[in-house]
């Protein structure tokens, strides 16, 4: 039956399963997955955020060095590849998890790469019986890529002990345990009450073998983001208008409900509205310069900074 | 008598491995993939119970899968098909129809031939099964 030329072609790769033995030359592994220009353009999109990117690498080349020892029949289980990204809003946990997605599936530890993003909306119900099947659509529609569930915290209300979240953890946890080649579930949110929210759920916690910690960006790396926010759209800051901008960084981020970057593409958001409605307003035909650029009087108009000129003029 | 209803039903029966890749392809069509199992085997029963509903937007047949095992686990001896609907304008119909489970013992069809005017013959298909006990208790466990 071997001689049967259509099982043969059905699977090559099986035929040729021995281990294989002598030493192995990892650069070459790692070119030869790709997973280099995800490292590379991660690095280079992605302003700031060093320690992030030292750990992705990290598990990069854990994963890496795992496949080749798979190869060699070193290790016999699947590595635990849940994560949990903890950090302010706005500090980039999407992003990053796109991009851990194209890796992971680069070395095939994830067949279709996709990110299926969710909050507790989408995994639990609104009466008896509605939180299993909806919890089990979704982990469906995650299978062979990552589900990434942001304010996971959210799942876990220990105030009303009748809340539906708790079946869902449960439905998510089988899963997490039982499914590993079919799923990687990155969890998300603050780190405080991502902190509290394993402490209550010790099961999570064990499962999750990366902690990665997202820190705050500086100003000056929100200003740089602001930069290239604005190159992406065709749009540019004047001179005076970056040092204003630079100015604005600093007194948002004293204000409540400051959201890092997220803060920054609503404030540019914003500066463009009031752009168009100068150039609009000054009644002259602009060229094209006029168009992409944004100037010092259209970051100044900032509210933040108008209350601040108001704080500075109140006696005492 | 071993039924043959859908694509693949004259080959031995799928792994799950290629129930897997048959789905895989569905999925890349664009196919919204569903479950149905039945106990009576008749070729003219359209009515197959619904596992669940179809399963839309899934990129992976692991979920289609880890739903067929359910479905397996609660009717180990009924007939479970796959059924793979395109919704595309002008096709809005199943494309891919094809049985993934089936009894072990098919006692099969006796063949009824009923005399008309003129000594015309009607054929009629009737299930030993379906005659043997009703739905739920058709198939030996």
């Amino acid at each position: 039956m071997n001689a049967d030329p259509r099982q043969a072609l059905a699977t090559p790769a099986e035929a040729t399963e021995a281990p294989e033995s002598g030493p192995v030359d990892l650069a070459a592994e790692f070119r030869d997955a790709g997973i280099g220009e995800v490292l590379d353009a991660l690095d280079r999109d992605l302003v700031g955020l060093e320690p992030v990117k030292r750990r992705v690498r990290e598990i990069a080349a854990l994963l890496l060095v795992d496949r080749v020892r798979q190869r060699r029949g070193l290790s016999s289980t699947p590595p635990s590849l849940h994560m949990s990204f903890t950090g302010n809003p706005g500090t980039g946990k999407t992003t990053v998890a796109m991009r851990m997605a194209e890796i992971l599936q680069r070395l095939g530890f994830c067949r279709r790469g996709h990110v299926v993003a969710v909050t507790r909306d989408d995994l639990v119900g609104q009466y008896i019986g509605h939180t299993a099947p909806k919890t089990k659509d979704v982990l469906k529609r995650a299978m062979g890529g990552v589900l990434f569930i942001d304010e996971a915290y959210y799942l876990y209300r220990p105030e009303n002990e009748r809340d539906y979240g708790q079946e869902a953890i449960e439905i998510l946890l089988q899963v997490m345990e039982n499914q590993r080649d079919d799923l990687v579930v990155i969890l998300a949110g603050y780190a405080d009450r991502m902190e509290r929210f394993f402490e209550s759920n010790p099961g999570m916690k064990s499962r999750i073998a990366h902690h990665v910690d997202f820190p705050d960006y500086s100003d000056d790396e929100l200003s740089e983001i602001g930069d290239r926010m604005l190159a992406q759209w065709n749009y540019r800051f004047d001179d005076d208008g970056r040092r204003a901008f630079a100015e604005y960084v600093a007194l948002r981020r004293a204000k409540p409900g400051f959201a890092n970057a997220r803060s920054i593409r609503n404030a540019l958001d914003r500066m463009r509205l009031r752009q168009a409605l100068r150039l609009f307003e000054c009644g002259e035909v602009v060229d094209e310069s006029a168009l992409t650029t944004i100037v010092e009087a259209d970051v100044r108009a900032s509210r933040h900074f108008q209350e601040e000129a108001a704080a500075g003029d109140r006696p005492g | 008598m071993r039924i043959t209803q859908g694509a693949f039903s004259f080959l031995p029966d799928l792994t799950d491995q290629q129930i897997g890749k048959q789905v895989e392809y569905c999925l890349e069509q664009g196919w919204a993939v569903a479950l149905e199992y039945t106990d009576d085997p008749h070729p003219r029963n359209t009515y197959w119970q619904m596992w669940g509903l179809p399963m839309f937007d899934l990129r992976d047949p692991a979920g289609v899968v880890q739903e067929l095992n359910a479905c397996r686990d609660a009717n180990p001896e009924h007939y479970i098909r796959i059924n793979a609907f395109d919704s595309t304008k002008g096709w809005e119909s199943v494309r891919l129809s094809f049985i993934v489970q089936r009894p072990s013992d098919e006692p099969g069809f006796r063949l009824n031939r009923e005399e008309g005017a003129g000594r015309n013959l009607r054929y009629t298909l009737d299930s030993y099964a379906v005659r043997r006990s009703p739905e739920g208790q058709r198939y030996a466990r």
